[in-house]
C-alpha cells in the first residue's frame, strides 16, 4: 500500500500512531513492509491457505461475534444434503462437470432449495463473467430459508465452513505458504483480538489478489473472515478494493465493460434474456428480498435515458436494440480473435495493452493484424507504435513495410484541461475543475465520442437499414460550448443523475425511478449526484469544517452513503454495539435510523418489523437485515450460487506452478478460463512432467515511482530519473545459485517470452522452504517497455493468459519461469531460445493443458494421483540444493 | 553588534544576520521512522523550484537513484537495507528456514561504486566498496579492548528483523553556516527565517562554498557553473505557505515549522518510540550545542548518523575562524613591532 | 534612481549602516530575493481538481497564469489526501505541460513505415467511415436460432478507467447504440 498508494497509506500510518499493530504479508519485503510491524513473507498464489488458516483459527477457537454472526450472516442456515465438499472430493465440490469444466451449483443450494439456480453447469456464466454483476445484487436464493439457531445441524453453514477448513492448520499454513508457524499465528492473534463489539479491523486489497485464476475466492475467503469477526457495516471494518486508476471504479459502474450496463444491469444474453420482462427477472428475482426488487424502474430508465421519445413502453423501451451476448467477448479474447484477424479495428482510449496486459507478444501480434487502430493518448505510447519500435520487430515477427494496421493517434485531453467526474476507491465522486485548454489537436473523450456520433448519425441520415435505427433515435443532443464545440460534462452528469422526462426536473434518488417510461435514468445507482439540481460531486466544504465521515466532500454512491450495509454497525435491536464503534443506530422518539452516516436501511423500518410470508423487495427485508442488497438479507459466509467456482474458498495452485498442491489431488482451479491458442502455451505444472524447465516463481507489481504501464510516468522525467531502468530483484541466495551479480544482467525465460532485465540482489527477496523444498520467487515491475524516456523490457510479456473464472481476470501476479545470466538473445534467436524451452518443456501446440488432476471423479479425466511426483520435480527438492 | 558566538555556539541567527523583526526561526523536522521512501519530497521540490533532472542511471543503492544531494537534487531519499546484526546472523527474515545469507555485502559493494553524472559538481560522489560492504554485513565488533560493537545500547543487538530504512535528507540551514561565512559576493545569505539561501542573480560559481561545507550538500551546476541548494522554499515561506517537499510528504515524516517547536514535538516522539520499545530512535542535528550550533532541518534517526551517509560530529569549518584572525593579527603585530625594534636596534 | 537610493541600495552601505555588520543577511539580501513571491500567489486562478494517477483521489489544486499550468500541488481541505500527494501526483504539472506530449494527429498509412499529418476533422471522418465499413462487414442480425443478436464482434475498445464517468457514459451509449459489444478497460485487468 505505501509502494502504490502512498497517500492513502498515510491512514495507516495514522492507524500506527494510535496504536494499531501492522501486518504486512507480501511475497517480497516492500515499502510497506518497512513500515510494518510485522512482515510474513509468502509463496505468491497461496493467500487463500493463510485466510483459511485464520478461518480455522476463528472456528476452532469460537473466537467469532457469535451475537452478530447469529443475526447478520446465514451460519445458521442449512444447506442441501446433495453437497458434497472439496473435502470428498479431494479438491473439487459437488456438481462438477469435466466436460465443460464448470459447475452445477444445485447441489450447492439451501436445504429444500435445490432447484433455485439457474446455473446448471454449462460454463456460460464464465464466459458472460457473471461475477461481475453480483458485485452488486448477488444470485437467486429464496429469502425464507430453514436455520439452526444452535449452530449444531451438521449441514448448517458454520458447522460446513468448519469442516471445510478444519485442514487449514497453522502446520498446512507453514507447509503451504512459507509462513512459520508462530508468524502464522501472531497475525490471527492480532486479526481476531482487534474485532468485536469494541474494535474492528479492516482489510484492504488490490490486484495482488484479483489478478489470479481463484481471484474472487481470494476476497471471499476475506469477507468471510470480516464477517464472522463482525467487521462488516462497522466504522473502521469491512473490505476495500484500493484500486490503480483514477476512475477505475467509475469505469466499472458505468461500464466499459462487455458484459455489464450502467449501474451493473447485465448487457443481455441472446438466450436467457429474449425479451425485456425476461432481462428485468433474471436481475430482480421475483420473490426475492432487497432492493433489486426495483430493477424493471433502473432497466427501463436506462433505456428510456438511451433512446428518449424512441423508448416507449410500447417497444420495450428499445430493449430490442441492444447488443446480444453469445458467450465470453472479453478483452482476452478479442486479442486472440484478432490474431485470428475477426476484428477489424480497435479503439485504445488512455490504456497501453501491449505493455500493460498479460502476454505483452499476443497484444502486439493481435494490433498488426487489424484494419485500423485508434489510440487516443497524451504520449506516443508502444501500443502506438508496435508497428515500428517493438520486440517482434527485432525478430522480424511484424515488418512495417508488410503490417496493415492503419494507425490513428489522436491526442488527448489531460484531467486538467477538461471538467469531469473521477470516482475514487471508496465510490466517491469528485468533479474536476477545467484549469487550462488542451494544446493543439488534444480533445477529452467528452469531444471525440460526441463528435465521432455526430458525423456517424450525419452519415447515415435517412437510412431506413433497421441496425442504423438504434444510431438514428439515440439521444445525442449535448449543449457544446467554445471554439471547438466542446460538450457540456455537466448535461451528462444531469443524465447520469436521472430526470424526470416530462419536467427534465434532476431525480433526487433512485426511489424515484419509474418502470413507466416517466423518468431517464443514464445510471440508478449514481441518482442524486444532481440532487436538487446542483452538482453535489463538486461540493469541497473544507475537512476542517466539517465531522470525520466528511459527507460534504464530493458525493458517494448510493445516496452519498460511506459506508455500505451499516445497518450491521448497530446490533438486532438497533443499538450500536459499542459506544466506542456507534455510527447507525435506531432512535425510537423519533422513530428513523440515524447517526453519522446516511443510514444504508429504510428510514423509518423499526428493527422490530417483520415481514407478511408473501412480501418480496425491501418489504421482504426484516428490520434486522442489513445486508439490504441480497436475496435474503444475510451476509454469505457460504455462497449457494453465483461464485462459479464454489460456495466456499478452497486452495488452488496457480495456473502455473513449480509445486503440487500440498491440500488436495486437485492441483488449479478447475473452473478457471483458459484459451486453447498457438500463442497462449502454458507453462506445465506438477503432476504433468516437464515443471523444472520453469524451476523459479516470478511476480510482479507495481513501484511506488511509476505508474501502470508507463504511459504517464516513463514519459515524466521527474519519475522517469527516480527508477530509470528495468530490473528484477533476486534474493542473495538465488544470486549465488544461478550466478547472478548486483547491477549485472539477467534474463528470464517463460513459454511465452525472455526478457532482459538489470540484476538487484537484495536481502528483500528470501527463499522459502515449502512443503519440504526451496522456492526461489523473484520480483519485478512491470512498467517498462520500449517507449518513453526510459525503457526496457515488459514484464507482462512473460505471462500466459489464465483468468478467474467469475471476472474474467488474468492470472498476472504469478508465473513460472527460469533465469540466466546476461543479457537475452536478439533477432531470431530469441525465438530460438523460447522455441527451445517450449520444446525442453512439451509444450506442443497439440498439448491440453490437464484442467482435473484428481481421479475422484474417476479414470479418464485424471492426469495424475495426488501422490505422484515426477523424478524431475523431485530433483528441485531444497536437499539437492543444501 | 553581531553576537559574539556568530561563529560557534548557540544563537538566534536571524537577529544575528541583522533582522531586526525577524519571526520565528523556521526549519524542518524529518522523522524517518515514518518515512515510506515514496520520493514525493524530492518530485515536489523540483516541481515548484524547476530543478533539473540529476541523470537517468540505476545506481543499484537499493531504491536510491538520486545518489546524493545535488544542485540538481535538493532532496535525497536514501534507503538502507540492513540485515540483521552481527553475532546474530541467521536467515534475513527472523523465523525463515532459508539457510545462511550471502551475497549482500558484496552486492553494496558494487553499489557503492556505482556513480551517474548528475550534471552537477562534484555531483555524485562514487562510494568505496569495501566500508559499504562492511556496512551491509551489519555492525561488527572490533575486537578492541573497550570498543563497543556500533549500535551498542541502541536497540540494534537487539534487533530481530531485517530493516529498510529511508531518509529524505535536505540541506540542514545550520545556525553557524560556513558556506554563507565563507561566500565572498554575499550570495549565500541569511533570510529572516533563519534559514540560508544562495541568491541565484549574485553568485559568480567561485565554488568556497562546497568544501567548507560539513555535510557535502552544496554543490555547482555544470551547465551555469552557480551553486545550489535547498532554499526551505523561500519564496513559499514568504507567502505564509509550507514549503513543497513538507506539504507533499504523505506521512508527515518531513514536518515544518519554528524550529523550537518542532524541537519539543521531536523530543516528545523519541520518547513515545523509546516507551513503545524502538530504543535506537534519536535525534541528529537538533542540538544547539553541536558544531554547528544545531540544524535548522534536524532529523529522528533508527540507528548511528554514520549508516544514513551523515557526518557523525559535524563542525563548522569556520569555526576557528576568529582565533586564527586574533593568531593572524597577533603574529602580524608582532612582526611589525619586531620590525620597528629592527629599525630602532639598526639604528642605534 | 537617484544617487541617494543608489548608494543606499549598495550592499556595503546597507552593511556599515544597517543591523548586519558581518554582511550575512539583511544586507546581502538581493533585490531578486527581496522580491520574491510564490507563483501560486499570482497565479490568475486555481482549479479544484483531482489527481489522475491511481484510485485514491486525492485533491489537487491545479494553478494557472495566461493559459498555462504553473503549478500542481495537494489541496489541503481534502479529507481524503489533507493536502498530500505521492511522487506521481506531485509530478502533474510535468505530465499536462511535458513537452513530449503530442498535440498533433499522427497518421500511419497501411504499410507505411513512418508517421504523417493529418487533419483532425479528416481523421474524425475517416474513423466513421471505417467503423460503417466494419459494422456493414461483421454485423450479425440473429443467431442460428433466429435470436436477435444486433451487434458487431468486428469493432473493439479498450480503455476507461483514466477517463471521466462522463466519456465513459458516452463510450458505452455510442459503442451500444452502434452494435459494438467488445467495450473492455482495466477494470477486466
Amino acid at each position: 500500500m505505501a509502494e502504490a498508494h502512498p497517500v492513502g497509506f498515510q491512514w495507516v500510518m495514522e492507524a500506527k500512531k494510535r496504536g494499531a499493530k501492522v501486518f504486512h504479508v507480501d511475497p517480497r519485503f516492500t515499502r510497506t513492509s518497512a513500515l510494518a510491524d510485522t512482515y510474513l513473507p509468502i509463496r505468491a498464489g497461496t493467500d487463500i491457505a493463510l485466510l483459511g488458516g485464520v478461518v480455522r483459527y476463528i472456528l476452532d477457537n469460537e473466537l467469532d461475534f457469535r451475537e452478530y454472526v447469529l443475526a447478520y450472516t446465514n451460519a445458521a442456515t442449512i444447506v442441501s444434503e446433495q453437497f458434497a465438499d472439496t473435502e470428498d472430493l479431494d479438491g473439487l465440490f459437488s456438481g462438477y462437470n469435466p466436460e465443460t469444466g464448470s459447475y452445477d451449483h444445485a447441489s450447492w443450494q439451501y436445504e429444500g432449495h435445490e432447484g433455485n439456480t439457474k446455473i446448471r453447469g454449462t460454463g456460460k456464466e464464465r464466459d458472460s463473467a457473471s461475477g461481475l454483476e453480483h458485485e452488486s445484487h448477488g444470485e437467486p436464493v429464496p429469502a425464507q430459508t430453514q436455520r439452526d439457531e444452535t449452530l449444531r445441524h451438521p449441514r448448517c453453514v458454520y458447522q460446513i465452513l468448519k469442516r471445510h477448513f478444519a485442514r487449514y492448520t497453522p502446520e498446512m499454513v507453514a507447509r503451504v505458504c512459507g509462513i512459520p508457524e508462530e508468524k502464522f499465528l501472531e497475525l490471527a492473534r492480532a486479526w481476531t483480538e482487534n474485532s468485536g463489539r469494541e474494535r474492528t479491523g479492516a482489510l484492504v486489497y488490490s490486484v495482488g489478489w484479483t489478478q489470479h485464476s481463484v481471484g474472487v475466492q481470494y476476497i471471499r475467503t476475506g469477507s468471510i473472515i470480516q464477517t464472522l469477526l463482525g467487521n462488516m457495516g462497522r466504522p473502521g471494518g469491512g473490505i476495500l478494493a484500493l484500486r490503480g486508476h483514477a476512475s477505475i471504479q467509475g469505469s466499472t459502474d458505468i461500464p466499459t465493460l462487455f458484459n455489464l450496463l450502467p449501474g451493473y444491469l447485465p448487457m443481455p444474453h441472446h438466450a436467457d434474456h429474449p425479451t425485456f420482462d425476461k432481462w428485468v427477472d433474471s436481475i430482480r428475482h421475483p420473490g426475492q428480498k432487497g432492493f433489486w426488487g426495483n430493477s424493471g424502474a433502473f432497466a427501463a430508465s436506462l433505456l428510456k435515458a438511451y433512446w428518449g421519445d424512441a423508448a416507449t413502453p410500447e417497444n420495450d423501451f428499445g430493449y430490442g436494440w441492444l447488443p446480444r451476448m453469445t458467450g465470453d467477448h472479453g478483452t482476452y479474447q478479442q486479442v486472440l480473435n484478432m490474431i485470428d484477424g475477426k476484428v477489424k479495428g480497435y479503439f485504445l482510449l488512455g490504456q497501453n495493452p501491449a505493455v500493460g496486459s498479460a502476454h505483452g507478444r499476443a497484444q502486439r501480434l493481435g494490433m498488426a493484424n487489424l484494419d485500423w487502430l485508434v489510440v487516443r493518448d497524451l504520449f506516443l505510447i508502444e501500443s502506438a507504435t508496435f508497428w515500428k519500435n517493438s520486440p517482434e520487430i527485432a525478430t522480424g515477427e511484424i515488418v512495417p513495410q508488410e503490417c496493415r494496421t492503419e494507425v490513428f493517434f489522436l491526442p488527448a485531453a489531460s484531467h486538467v484541461e477538461k471538467e469531469g467526474t473521477f470516482t475514487q476507491t471508496q465510490r466517491l465522486l469528485q468533479w474536476r475543475e477545467k484549469a487550462v485548454n488542451p494544446p493543439g489537436d488534444a480533445r477529452s473523450e467528452l469531444w471525440f465520442f460526441y463528435h465521432l456520433g455526430r458525423v456517424l448519425r450525419e452519415k447515415l441520415a435517412g437510412s431506413t437499414t433497421p441496425r442504423d435505427r438504434a444510431l438514428l433515435d439515440l439521444t445525442w443532443d449535448y449543449p457544446t460550448h467554445g471554439p471547438h464545440a466542446e460538450p457540456s460534462a455537466e448535461a451528462v452528469l444531469k443524465e447520469i443523475n436521472g430526470y424526470d422526462v416530462a419536467t427534465g426536473r434532476p431525480l433526487n434518488a433512485f426511489a424515484e425511478a419509474k418502470d413507466d417510461g416517466s423518468t431517464a435514468i443514464g445510471c440508478w445507482i449514481y441518482t442524486g449526484v444532481y440532487a436538487d439540481g446542483v452538482n453535489q460531486a463538486a461540493r469541497r466544504k473544507s475537512r476542517h469544517e466539517q465531522d470525520w465521515v466528511a459527507a460534504e466532500w464530493g458525493w458517494a454512491w448510493p445516496a452519498n452513503r460511506r459506508t455500505l450495509y451499516n445497518r450491521a454497525s448497530a446490533d438486532p435491536e438497533g443499538r450500536p454495539w459499542s459506544d466506542r464503534k456507534k455510527y447507525v443506530w435506531w432512535d425510537p422518539d423519533a422513530g428513523e435510523w440515524t447517526g453519522y452516516d446516511v443510514p444504508d436501511f429504510e428510514k423509518t423500518k423499526p428493527p422490530s418489523y417483520r415481514p407478511p410470508d408473501d412480501a418480496s423487495g425491501p418489504e421482504a427485508l426484516a428490520g434486522d437485515d442489513p445486508f439490504v442488497m441480497q436475496g435474503d438479507g444475510k451476509a454469505w459466509l457460504y455462497a449457494p450460487s453465483g461464485v462459479l467456482d464454489g460456495p466456499l474458498p478452497t486452495h488452488y495452485e496457480p495456473a502455473e506452478s513449480p509445486m503440487r498442491n500440498p491440500l488436495y489431488g486437485q492441483q488449479a482451479n478447475p473452473t478457471r478460463k483458459i484459451y486453447e491458442h498457438p500463442v497462449n502455451r502454458i507453462n506445465p505444472s506438477p503432476p504433468e512432467p516437464h515443471s523444472e524447465v520453469f524451476p523459479y516463481v516470478f511476480t510482479v507489481s507495481r513501484l511506488t515511482e511509476h505508474h501502470t504501464a508507463g504511459g504517464m510516468s516513463r514519459t515524466v522525467p521527474r519519475l522517469a530519473e527516480l527508477q530509470p531502468e528495468m530490473f528484477v530483484e533476486v534474493s542473495p541466495e538465488l544470486a549465488a545459485e544461478v550466478g547472478l551479480a548486483h547491477l549485472g544482467w539477467a534474463h528470464l525465460i517463460s513459454g511465452r517470452a525472455a526478457i532482459e532485465a538489470r540484476v538487484l540482489v537484495t536481502d528483500r527477496l528470501t527463499p522459502l522452504r515449502v512443503d519440504g523444498r526451496i522456492i526461489h520467487q523473484v520480483w519485478l515491475p512491470y512498467h517498462f517497455g520500449s517507449e518513453g524516456l526510459v525503457t526496457g523490457d515488459s514484464a507482462n510479456d512473460l505471462f500466459g493468459i489464465t483468468l478467474d473464472p467469475n471476472v474474467l481476470i488474468q492470472e498476472s501476479k504469478i508465473g513460472t519461469c527460469d533465469i540466466r545470466p546476461g543479457r537475452r538473445p536478439t533477432g531470431p534467436a530469441l525465438l530460438d531460445l523460447v522455441g527451445d524451452y517450449q520444446r525442453r518443456a512439451g509444450m506442443t501446440v497439440d498439448r491440453k493443458v490437464p484442467i482435473v488432476t484428481t481421479d475422484v471423479l474417476g479414470g479418464e479425466n485424471a492426469a495424475g494421483s495426488t501422490d505422484e511426483q515426477t523424478p524431475e520435480a523431485a530433483a528441485c527438492d531444497g536437499e539437492d540444493h543444501a | 553588534m553581531p553576537d559574539a558566538n556568530s561563529l560557534y555556539g548557540p544563537l538566534d541567527p536571524a537577529p544575528d544576520a541583522g533582522w531586526t523583526q525577524a519571526p520565528p526561526r523556521m526549519g524542518f523536522f524529518t522523522d524517518t521512522s515514518v518515512c515510506i521512501g515514496c520520493k514525493a519530497c524530492e518530485v515536489a521540490c523540483k516541481e515548484w523550484n524547476g530543478v533539473p533532472d540529476g541523470g537517468f542511471d540505476l545506481l543499484g543503492m537499493s531504491y536510491d537513484n538520486t545518489g546524493a544531494l545535488t544542485a540538481n537534487s535538493w532532496r535525497h531519499v536514501a534507503f538502507i537495507e540492513q540485515p540483521r546484526p552481527a553475532g546474530q546472523r541467521t536467515p534475513p527474515f527472523a523465523g525463515d528456514p532459508t539457510g545462511p545469507t550471502t551475497g549482500s555485502p558484496a552486492s553494496a559493494s558494487v553499489g557503492a561504486g556505482t556513480t551517474t553524472d548528475t550534471g552537477t559538481s562534484p555531483g555524485l560522489p562514487p562510494g568505496r566498496g569495501e566500508p559499504a560492504a562492511r556496512m551491509a554485513a551489519g555492525p561488527e565488533f572490533l575486537g578492541m579492548p573497550g570498543a563497543q560493537p556500533p549500535g551498542r545500547g541502541t536497540g540494534a543487538e537487539s534487533r530481530t528483523d531485517f530493516r529498510w530504512l529511508m531518509m529524505s535528507d535536505v540541506c540542514k540551514h545550520c545556525t553557524h553556516a560556513a558556506c554563507l561565512d565563507v561566500c565572498p559576493t554575499g550570495s549565500l545569505f541569511r533570510t529572516e527565517f533563519g534559514t540560508v539561501v544562495v541568491q541565484e542573480d549574485i553568485c559568480n560559481g567561485c565554488g568556497y562554498c562546497i568544501s567548507a561545507c560539513p555535510y557535502g550538500v552544496i554543490d555547482q551546476r555544470k551547465d551555469d557553473g552557480r551553486a545550489w541548494k535547498c532554499t526551505l522554499c523561500y519564496d513559499r515561506l514568504g507567502a505564509g505557505m509550507t514549503p513543497a517537499c513538507a506539504q507533499a510528504c504523505p506521512t508527515e515524516s518531513i514536518q515544518y515549522g519554528p524550529l523550537d517547536e518542532l524541537r519539543d514535538r521531536a523530543a516528545q516522539r523519541v520518547a513515545t518510540l523509546h516507551e513503545r520499545g524502538v530504543p535506537e530512535a534519536r535525534l541528529y542535528g537538533h542540538d544547539p550545542t553541536d558544531g554547528v550550533g544545531g540544524d535548522g532541518a534536524f532529523f529522528l534517526l533508527l540507528d548511528e548518523p554514520e549508516v544514513y551517509g551523515l557526518p557523525p560530529d559535524p563542525v563548522v569549518t569556520t569555526r576557528d575562524l576568529p582565533r586564527m584572525w586574533k593568531r593572524a593579527g597577533l603574529a602580524a603585530l608582532a612582526m611589525a613591532a619586531a620590525t620597528v625594534a629592527a629599525f630602532v636596534g639598526g639604528s642605534s | 534612481m537617484g544617487l541617494k537610493t543608489f548608494i543606499q541600495g549598495w550592499p556595503v552601505y546597507r552593511q556599515l549602516t544597517g543591523t548586519d555588520p558581518l554582511g550575512r543577511g539583511a544586507a546581502a539580501q538581493s533585490a531578486r530575493s527581496a522580491g520574491l513571491t510564490a507563483r501560486t500567489e499570482t497565479a490568475d486562478g486555481v482549479a479544484r481538481s483531482v489527481c489522475p494517477y491511481c484510485a485514491v483521489g486525492c485533491g489537487q489544486r491545479v494553478f494557472h497564469s495566461e493559459g498555462r499550468v504553473t503549478q500542481i500541488e495537494g489541496d489541503p481541505d481534502s479529507p481524503i489526501s489533507r493536502g498530500r500527494l505521492c511522487p506521481k501526483g506531485s509530478a502533474s504539472k510535468s505530465l499536462v505541460t511535458s513537452p513530449l506530449r503530442q498535440t498533433k494527429v499522427r497518421y500511419r498509412r497501411p504499410y507505411a513505415t513512418d508517421w504523417e499529418d493529418l487533419d483532425l476533422d479528416v481523421a474524425l471522418d475517416m474513423i466513421a467511415d471505417r467503423i460503417l465499413a466494419a459494422r456493414e462487414e461483421t454485423w450479425e442480425d440473429v443467431d442460428d436460432e433466429g435470436r436477435p443478436l444486433n451487434r458487431t464482434l468486428g469493432i473493439s475498445s479498450l480503455g476507461g478507467a483514466t477517463l471521466d464517468n462522463e466519456e465513459n457514459y458516452l463510450i458505452k451509449k455510442l459503442f451500444t447504440a452502434m452494435g459494438a459489444l467488445q467495450i473492455e478497460n482495466q477494470a477486466r485487468i
